[in-house]
């Protein structure tokens, strides 16, 4: 017994402590007749019990409450349209205490009278606006204000009223302190708002003013007003974000505090899509490197900055939208351009001339400011980084290749300097004559002709202004143009690799907007290069049909393989698109024969890709070793192999088993090692027996490098001795290395001595272990047991269903029981209003009877007095 | 009349050796007639009742001139197989032919004649035996007492039919044909003959030759072996000195594996044995194509599962620490010799870093220890490159991975290989 007195003891102490409404509801819970106990059948032991003690009389009167402050609230103006809204800053903010309540309005105010006036220094209209009376009225006022005395007091009313009248205003002021600064994102649909609120506001307040100013001249004035109101409107959004920062610096000078306001204002805005883009950037970053995460984790993330350059000015023009600015200035730049093309650009563009003109200016007419506005910060994103890293980057790469191609002709910084120049001479004159938007090619034809026979810069820029111009975000079917305008361009590529000669410089630099138009539509790109790979193969298959044999491709389709390992992570274990080509190259290699000496460069081109492929996984090919050994063996003169064996493509003994024999000592002694040119692959050069030996030569030296490199890939693998077993007998006692050139004998040595280095390890394999498999025990089997009123059986999604049927069926009681308890309310309200109403009624009709008895009371007494009298 | 007939007859065997097509397919044509019509209504009376009589000696021109020495004849051949189809044509044409693959070959001398072998092939490979007697009732000339006469038995049938091939397979055949003979040989050669048996020197020469003609050979053997109770000597060594790498290139990929399932199957074979297979077939696994891999890693972990003494190969507790080399000699010829036993698959293990994800994964099964049941390869001994490629590009794709690395060019990667091999010229 001791435990309730002492709740109790410690209930009234709390009761005390509150005060008297705290020891009103502890009353009611000690008070035995407000208490109604809830009785358990079972006790359960865990289980906590919530609603063991009930107070109906408590809830009732607090539902009562909440009732009359609610429903009766409606029902009462259940006939009235208008509605008291009160947005006076921190009116219902409790957190706040009122002094610092209206310190903020005093602030808020101030800040606003002092904004209007320092900017537009007229004669303090901005009362006006505030004030939706008499305009004499304001300007009496205004000269009162100034002194310091009412400051306060003024400050509150107006800050009121300006709340009552400009709910935007106040509303927002409101919103932005409680929220801080994180809100700046949000600037621009809450600046539009108060925009659209302010214009109501001004639209009621000019019908007030008209109500109270009859003459004409005020009127007059009137107009004046609201058009520099509408200037105001204008720019008015941008203050308030400011003069946060104002308090803190302590109120500088009115001109001063302007400009830092514009520019606060600018930079606040282009801040948000900052911030986004990088995060965009980081996540995505980080997404694809959890991707490839077995094997890119060594490599540098290369290209990150200049794809964030890309595509950063593209974002804020879709944000700067809203602004005339740029717009206004793009425009000028579009008109005098045009006029430039169609006094210098003739002579190129024929057919096609008139019908982008006429696309470019549906556009520009189309969606103003869109593209046009791009472009504009593309040039000026080009004027800034492209010389300097853009373009450096494909220059200097450039030069490399040349170095390594003329390397007597080709030394000192000067010429590089010079040609990167002519370079950057080039692209900008490309840029300048062609025109500035593009509509996406409809056909490959259309592409073709659209970039046949210019010159690679011309040909990028126009691959650079289309995707820019075609920005899936620009317009709703932009997406499928551009993921078409992937499997154009590849077609392209392989078209340019089939020309005679082929234009590979062309397609080196190509393979840029391939790649970033890949980087836009991963799933279009991927779906064109498989149906490359997947007709290629097919083609193979059917010639293995007809002829019983397969040739090597052509180059298009070499290329194509190159670019799939540009495109894709060639490291994945599984990738939809690089799994098929590496077995379409298994194929290349144990399938095609090989007749010539192109056959020979295109399978050594292919073991590269191999080698590429896996270079980061290093990953085992089989193919790539025997065909290794098939081309050392075609070296060789005696055709009788011995300690090796050779596989399909190859036969010890035939037509073709001597075609990378060398026999002639002096082409043997004027060798040297040169990179294979490519176009070799297309086109048989009619060149002297000399030149084919070097070709050999070349093609051995390749060869020989290639088995160095396979032997340090293959150097972990537990049988590397077994794998390399041919070619180690082939380099040791077959090739001729002595009559070999100096150079060609050092590539020998390195191999073999890559191969010859790897010491011999061999562990016993043993399994991994494996769980011992338990024992069976009969222990009885344990099934769950039926709990009564419990929904059982089904699935996951039906017990999830008849939960929620359940669940829906309580709200929907409770609901219907809250209703009929409003009626209920309603009607009590109701019955009481008529009761009084009656009472009313019958009170007066009292009155008017008693004063009917009265006077006739009276008049009686009259009469009788008059009849004695 | 007669004489006139015969010139006729004669015209028209020569005009079987014209160039045009038609000219010879119409004098085929009324040849088959004239010997249809020769025998119901034969030149000669019969000498006595009860005699058959048959056109045999037109039908031997016909023959002789279906199977000319020069030319290529099996279009002609193909014309002629609707004639085969008729028993009694059959039986007689077998018999030409056997006759007349003994006169020619005994006018050349044992010097090869490839395209007379070829049309004698396709015009004998073209021949179908029926399987049960009372399937012989198709006759283009019909006799009066069906029954008794030679050529509705089977047994005769068979008889021709087998003097016929052990005539033509006689003789030094090329190589081209000798595998085509292979090919057909267990199921449209051997279940025809009286006395399968009679085919043994030609195939255990066959299987002797080494390389496709021996693998081919391996079928007819099994079927000797399996239902005729052929003692083949070293026979394991034989199918042992097969394996080369050459097993996982060629077309009848398929058909070998098979039969060495079928060989390996037997559970009383020695462990060294199996062993020594498992690790031949592993060594040269190496240098085989994905699909090929795909199909015999599960034929090893079948072997496996069959022979589980030979599950040291891939689990060894309590070995040696390390080997310097490999015990496992390749070169040996004996199985027994070949210290398989004492070896490991590290074959397996390097493949388990195959390109082909599927092989990789096929090859990480014996890390784990295998399960009972044996995997079926059936489906996996026919898969094809090409099918293999399809498959893969067939498969969904959930996510599509991109490269990240900025691209600078055709080869522009950091230190591209084909930048040092290669010129964009």
């Amino acid at each position: 017994m001791g435990k309730p007195t002492k709740q109790r003891r410690k209930g009234q102490v709390a009761a005390r402590a509150k005060g008297p409404s705290g020891a009103g509801t502890a009353l009611v819970k000690n008070n035995p007749f407000e208490v109604k106990v809830n009785k358990q059948k079972f006790n359960i032991l865990g289980r906590r019990t919530k609603h063991d003690v009930g107070l109906p009389g408590v809830s009732r009167s607090k539902a009562v409450k909440k009732r009359t402050q609610t429903l009766l609230k409606e029902y009462k103006e259940r006939e009235k349209s208008n509605v008291f809204k009160d947005k006076r800053f921190g009116e219902y903010n409790t957190k706040i205490s009122p002094e610092e309540k209206m310190m903020k309005r005093f602030a808020l105010e101030r800040q606003q009278n002092h904004e209007k006036k320092s900017i537009y220094n007229l004669n303090e209209d901005d009362e006006l606006t505030h004030y939706g009376q008499s305009l004499a009225d304001i300007e009496k006022l205004n000269d009162v204000i100034d002194s310091d005395s009412d400051t306060e007091e003024r400050g509150i009313l107006s800050a009121e009223l300006t709340a009552a009248h400009f709910g935007g205003s106040g509303g927002l002021l409101r919103r932005k302190a409680l929220t801080g600064e994180q809100d700046e994102e949000e600037e621009k649909p809450k600046s539009r708002k108060e925009l659209i609120e302010e214009l109501i506001a001004k639209s009621k307040q000019e019908k007030r003013e008209r109500q109270t100013q009859r003459e004409n001249a005020l009127e007059l004035t009137e107009k004046l007003d609201t058009d520099w109101k509408e200037i105001q409107t204008l720019l008015s959004h941008k203050t308030p974000k400011s003069e946060r920062k104002d308090k803190e610096e302590e109120k500088p000078k009115p001109d001063e505090y302007d400009m830092i306001v514009r520019e606060l204002g600018f930079e606040m805005k282009a801040q948000p899509s900052d911030r986004m883009k990088t995060e965009e950037e980081l996540a995505k970053e980080e997404q694809e490197r959890l991707q490839k995460l077995e094997a890119d984790r060594l490599r540098r993330m290369h290209g990150k900055d200049e794809q964030e350059n890309k595509k950063k000015p593209k974002h804020m023009s879709a944000d700067d939208l809203a602004d005339g600015f740029i717009l206004d200035k793009d425009d000028r730049r579009l008109l005098s351009y045009k006029g430039g093309k169609l006094n210098v650009g003739n002579e190129e563009e024929e057919g096609g001339n008139e019908e982008e003109e006429r696309e470019s200016e549906e556009e520009s007419e189309g969606e103003p400011g869109g593209e046009d506005e791009e472009e504009a910060i593309v040039e000026e994103d080009d004027a800034t980084d492209s010389p300097s890293d853009l373009e450096s980057d494909m220059g200097s790469e450039e030069e490399v290749t040349a170095n390594e191609e003329q390397k007597e002709k080709h030394k000192g910084n000067e010429k590089k300097l010079q040609s990167e120049e002519e370079q950057n001479a080039k692209i900008e004159a490309a840029r300048s004559e062609l025109p500035y938007t593009f509509t996406v090619p409809e056909s490959y034809e259309k592409l073709k002709s659209l970039l046949f026979g210019r010159i690679i810069e011309e040909q990028l820029v126009i691959l650079e202004r289309i995707q820019k111009c075609n920005h899936p975000s620009l317009a709703v079917g932009n997406k499928a143009k551009l993921e078409k305008l992937f499997g154009f361009l590849l077609e392209y590529i392989g078209e340019l690799a089939t020309v005679e000669p082929p234009e590979l410089r062309t397609i080196d630099k190509l393979v840029l907007p391939l790649f970033s138009l890949c980087q836009m539509f991963p799933e279009a790109a991927s779906n064109s290069v498989k149906f490359v790979l997947q007709d290629a193969a097919h083609d193979m298959e059917e010639m293995i049909e007809v002829k019983g044999r397969a040739t090597f491709p052509g180059l298009d389709m070499l290329i194509y393989l190159k670019i799939t390992a540009i495109l894709f992570p060639t490291s994945d274990f599984w990738h939809p698109v690089v799994t098929p080509a590496l077995v379409y190259m298994s194929q290349l290699l144990t399938k095609c024969q090989v007749m010539t000496l192109q056959d020979v460069v295109k399978g050594l081109f292919v073991c590269c890709l191999f080698l590429e492929y896996v270079s980061l996984s290093q990953r085992f090919i089989p193919e790539l070793i025997n065909f290794l050994v098939g081309i050392l063996h075609l070296s060789i003169s005696q055709k009788r192999p011995q300690g090796y064996i050779l596989v399909h493509p190859f036969r010890p003994a035939g037509k073709n088993s001597d075609l990378l024999l060398v026999c002639d000592k002096k082409d043997m002694e004027t060798w040297k090692k040169q990179n294979l040119p490519l176009s070799i692959v297309t086109r048989l050069k009619e060149s002297s027996q000399t030149e084919m030996n070097h070709f050999r030569l070349s093609c051995l030296a390749v060869c020989l490098d290639l088995i160095k490199k396979c032997a340090a890939l293959y150097e972990s693998l537990s049988s590397f001795h077994e794998i390399m077993q041919p070619i180690r007998v082939l380099l040791t006692e077959h090739i001729p290395v002595n009559e070999y050139p100096k150079q060609l004998q050092e590539l020998h040595q390195n191999a073999l001595k890559e191969l010859e280095d790897k010491g011999k390890q061999y562990t016993p394999l043993v399994c991994e272990k494996k769980k011992p498999v338990p024992l069976k025990l009969y222990m009885p089997k344990i099934v769950k047991v039926l709990e009564f009123g419990r929904k059982q059986g089904g699935s996951k999604e039906e017990q999830e269903r008849k939960r929620l049927i359940h669940k829906h069926k309580r709200e929907f009681k409770g609901a219907v029981r809250e209703i009929r308890k409003d009626n209920q309310f309603l009607a009590r309200m109701q019955l009481s209003e008529m009761m009084e109403r009656d009472s009313d009624r019958k009170r007066k009709v009292k009155n008017l009877f008693n004063s009917l008895a009265t006077q006739e009371g009276e008049w009686k007494a009259m009469k009788r007095k008059k009849f004695k009298n | 009349m007669r004489h006139r007939y015969n010139s006729c007859v004669n015209c028209l065997v020569e005009l079987m050796g014209h160039e045009s097509f038609q000219v010879k397919e119409l004098s085929l044509a009324t040849l088959m007639k004239f010997v249809e019509l020769e025998g119901k209504y034969p030149l000669v009376k019969a000498e006595w009742k009860g005699s058959f009589s048959f056109p045999l000696e037109l039908l031997k021109l016909v023959v002789e001139n279906l199977i000319p020495c020069e030319e290529d004849s099996s279009l002609l051949i193909s014309r002629f197989q609707e004639y085969l189809e008729y028993d009694d044509i059959r039986y007689f044409v077998m018999k030409a032919v056997a006759e007349n693959i003994g006169q020619v070959m005994q006018k050349t001398k044992e010097v090869p004649l490839p395209v007379y072998q070829q049309n004698v092939f396709s015009l004998i490979s073209s021949i179908s035996m029926p399987s049960k007697e009372n399937e012989v009732v198709n006759f283009m000339v019909k006799q009066a007492n069906q029954e008794e006469w030679k050529v509705s038995k089977l047994k005769e049938h068979k008889r021709a039919f087998e003097r016929m091939w052990l005539g033509f397979l006689k003789h030094k055949l090329p190589t081209g044909l000798y595998k085509k003979v292979l090919v057909i040989l267990h199921d449209s050669i051997l279940p025809h003959l009286n006395e399968p048996t009679l085919m043994i020197d030609f195939l255990t020469v066959a299987y002797d030759i080494g390389g496709a003609i021996s693998l081919l050979a391996l079928n007819g053997l099994f079927v000797l072996i399996h239902q005729h109770n052929l003692e083949y000597p070293d026979f394991y060594k034989k199918l042992y000195s097969l394996l080369d790498p050459s097993i996982y290139h060629v077309k009848y990929r398929a058909r070998f594996f098979h039969l060495a399932d079928l060989f390996l199957s037997s559970s009383h074979l020695p462990a060294y044995l199996v062993a020594a297979f498992i690790k031949r077939l592993s060594r040269l696994a190496l240098t085989a194509p994905p699909q090929a891999l795909l199909m015999v890693i599960p034929f090893i972990c079948n072997l496996f599962r069959r022979h589980p003494a030979c599950k040291v190969l891939v689990h060894r507790p309590g070995g040696p620490e390390e080997l310097s080399e490999d015990p496992y000699i390749m070169d040996e010829e004996e199985p027994s010799e070949s210290r398989a036993l004492e070896s490991s698959l590290w074959e397996l293990q390097t493949l388990q870093s195959h390109y082909h994800p599927d092989v990789a994964q096929a090859a990480a099964v014996v890390n784990q220890s295998l399960s009972e049941l044996e995997d079926d390869i059936s489906e996996l001994l026919e898969l094809s490159a090409y099918e293999l490629f399809d498959r893969e590009l067939k498969k969904k794709a959930t996510s599509m991975p991109l490269e990240f690395e900025q691209v600078r060019g055709l080869f522009g990667k950091k230190d591209d290989l084909f930048a040092e091999h290669f010129a964009l010229e």
